[in-house]
């Protein structure tokens, strides 16, 4: 039986004028929100993760903390970290490798323009192998750093395009100069898709230090953990350790020791913010959508008073002729969640292809078909309680006024 | 038509119907008392204001009177509720109006498979019915046109076809050729002359004391609300019968009193 009141609102749905369906577009864009939302979460996490250099699940970063200037990280500390706290670490059982990294400003020339960048260190020997992995960097074009690369720099992606601010690409073999000596480039690495890597520029520890003079100070040393299970002991030890050698007491630290799940975490915390204001608009946009039926459906009642009072000269009995209306409203909010689920999921599918263009991953769009089929029901649900009092005024009226029309 | 009169399909008893208007009451119909047997043609004739509309509605349970009662196949309709109204009506009761009334989105079939679905007939049941019935009105081969799509007169007959969907005991046709030109409209009540004389009671209002007087057994004349006269079918002359049936009245009035 209910059936046939589906098929009957599905009916006078067909005939509805291009006004009806604009009151759908809150409920459309609503549901387009979420589902696109949720089908592009995977990608939007990696995405934005990528962004902040998040890829390893085996590193530990420990940087100082006390930032008073803005730079790379542990560059604006106040109380840096050593080599020596590096080597400390290194002892921990549960560490495997501790390598110190230096991340310094530098002046690179190139084309006759000159940009102030960024320059990495690299490590020596078995560290530096780590670190290629673990970074999971590879040469697109020329090769990665070898130990005893001395005046020679690989580089990020983005040297080779053309707006890398020099106005011309970087190839591999060109001369750069960085703080006025000359570098020979001997690779370019992989697209990373993140704004760290892609812009890059590596160069031997020792090299770097001869350039720059930063000693025995350290931006931030990343820790390679025996196995991913020592995690959580792990952090624990470097936070005892460092307590003690900078001397402070708990809850007072002037470092930072973060895991990539600590940071992951902060990625989701701030996606999660993203998330939560889209779903607000979402449900304005809904609530919106939903009152557009509400007032499209007293419109329809309205004008369908003689349609109505034919229904109940028929013999339609006023719970009859409210199913109607209520199942018209609810497959008028399905629709406007039906277009939203569709739409929704080829922006997640499109959306999840683009970030794999960009970042060379191979994630797939979420499709969670309870989603989906949740949507789906909800937009229903928004649809028909809307309905509800219109529909109720059209089973209330009167069969011989409704007739007069 | 001796032998038709032997079921009482419909009765009105002392029927009034007030409107209230501002301060004022409007009646509409005062004391109106008639029968219908099976199988009859009725016709209830009268100008407009005379309270024809009013007894059409009264009659198919569109609504309630304010004062008196109304038997229909017996049973008092007069203080039911709406909802039930509206099932007596489903079954009993096959409307045919002046405008036809179909409705506009759905094809010619389904607007007269409608009243069915009402019912909880099931829909092969349904769709049986329709075409049987369609074909009736020779109008099966439009069955999937939309109303909006054929001719006046052909609405009409779709109209009959729907008005008979759940084989009521009574067709109510109010100004029936009203919107139809002379030649169309003589189609139309062909249909219902054959309904009627296949079995089926059919009340008919209007306006046309002509049209009245060449398909009805029996006229009720209405003027200003109440029945001014009755006439009857006597071979091809109709004869006042109004004193007999007012008699009659009285007689009703005298039994309520006991």
């Amino acid at each position: 039986m209910n059936l046939d009141y589906l098929i009957l609102a599905l009916k006078n749905l067909k005939h509805r004028g291009i006004r009806s369906w604009l009151t759908l577009l809150g409920i459309f864009i609503g549901v387009t929100a979420v589902v696109s939302l949720i089908s592009l979460g995977a990608g939007l996490q990696a995405a934005v993760g990528a962004q902040f250099g998040i890829s390893s699940t085996q590193v530990i970063t420990v940087q100082a903390g006390g930032i008073n200037a803005f730079g790379a990280p542990g560059s604006g500390a106040v109380n840096k970290l050593t080599t020596s706290d590096a080597d400390a670490i290194k002892r921990l059982s549960s560490v495997d490798m501790a390598i110190p990294r230096n991340i310094e400003t530098i002046r690179v020339e190139f084309n006759d323009m000159l940009n102030i960048m960024s320059a990495i260190s690299m490590p020596y020997g078995e560290e530096k192998k780590r670190g290629w992995e673990v970074m999971d960097l590879e040469a697109e074009k020329g090769r990665l750093l070898q130990d005893s690369d001395l005046k020679k720099v690989v580089l990020g992606n983005n040297f080779a395009n053309d707006d890398n601010g020099f106005d011309k690409s970087v190839e591999t073999g060109n001369k750069i100069l960085i703080n006025g000596e000359k570098f020979e480039v001997v690779g370019i690495l992989k697209k990373k898709g993140s704004l760290i890597f892609d812009n890059i520029i590596l160069i031997n520890n020792d090299v770097l230090e001869d350039l720059t003079g930063y000693g025995d100070e350290v931006d931030l040393i990343a820790v390679v953990i025996k196995d991913t299970d020592l995690m959580n002991r792990a952090v624990e030890d470097i936070e005892k350790l460092m307590r003690n050698r900078r001397g402070v007491k708990e809850g007072e630290e002037d470092f930072e020791v973060s895991t990539p799940e600590v940071m992951m975490e902060t990625v989701n915390n701030i996606l999660g913010g993203v998330q939560a204001f889209i779903v607000i608009i979402a449900s304005i946009s809904i609530l919106v959508g939903a009152l557009g039926i509400v007032n499209t459906m007293t419109t329809s009642v309205l004008e369908r008073r003689k349609e109505i009072g034919i229904m109940k000269a028929i013999g339609a009995k006023n719970s009859q002729v409210f199913m109607q209306f209520f199942f018209e409203s609810g497959m008028l909010g399905l629709m406007g969640g039906l277009v939203g689920v569709v739409i929704g999921t080829l922006i997640g599918i499109a959306g999840t292809a683009g970030i794999n263009g960009f970042l060379g991953t191979e994630l797939s769009p979420v499709i969670d078909f309870v989603l989906i089929i949740g949507a789906l029901i909800g937009s229903f649900f928004i649809g028909a309680v809307a309905g509800i009092v219109p529909a109720m005024n059209a089973a209330k009226q009167n069969p011989v006024e409704a007739l007069r029309g | 038509m001796g032998d038709k009169k032997e079921r009482e399909i419909i009765r009105l008893r002392n029927v009034s119907k007030h409107y209230p208007m501002g301060d004022s009451v409007v009646k509409a119909l005062s004391h109106l008392e008639f029968k219908v047997y099976e199988g009859e043609f009725v016709a209830i004739m009268g100008p407009s204001g005379s309270g024809k509309s009013t007894a059409m509605n009264l009659v198919g349970s569109l609504d309630v009177p304010t004062f008196g009662t109304i038997y229909l196949d017996n049973g008092d309709i007069s203080e039911l509720s709406e909802s039930d109204l509206a099932q007596i009506r489903g079954k009993k009761i096959g409307f045919i109006f002046q405008s036809f009334n179909l409705i506009p989105n759905l094809t010619v079939k389904e607007n007269v498979m409608l009243p069915m679905m009402f019912q909880g007939t099931s829909i092969e049941e349904r769709e049986n019915k329709a075409e049987e019935l369609l074909r009736l009105v020779e109008l099966h081969e439009r069955m999937g046109h939309y109303p909006g799509e054929i001719s006046g007169g052909q609405m009409q007959r779709v109209a009959i076809a729907r008005s008979l969907a759940n084989d009521p005991e009574v067709i109510l046709a109010d100004e029936p050729t009203g919107n139809l030109d002379t030649k169309t409209g003589a189609i139309v009540m062909d249909f219902l002359e054959k309904l009627n004389r296949k079995g089926k009671t059919v009340i008919m209002v209007t306006h046309d004391p002509d049209l009245a007087e060449e398909y009805a057994d029996v006229v009720y004349w209405l003027k200003d609300g109440e029945l001014e006269k009755v006439t009857k079918r006597c071979g091809k002359k109709f004869i006042d019968v109004t004193k007999k049936k007012k008699k009659e009245m009285k007689n009703n009035k005298k039994k309520r009193k006991e």
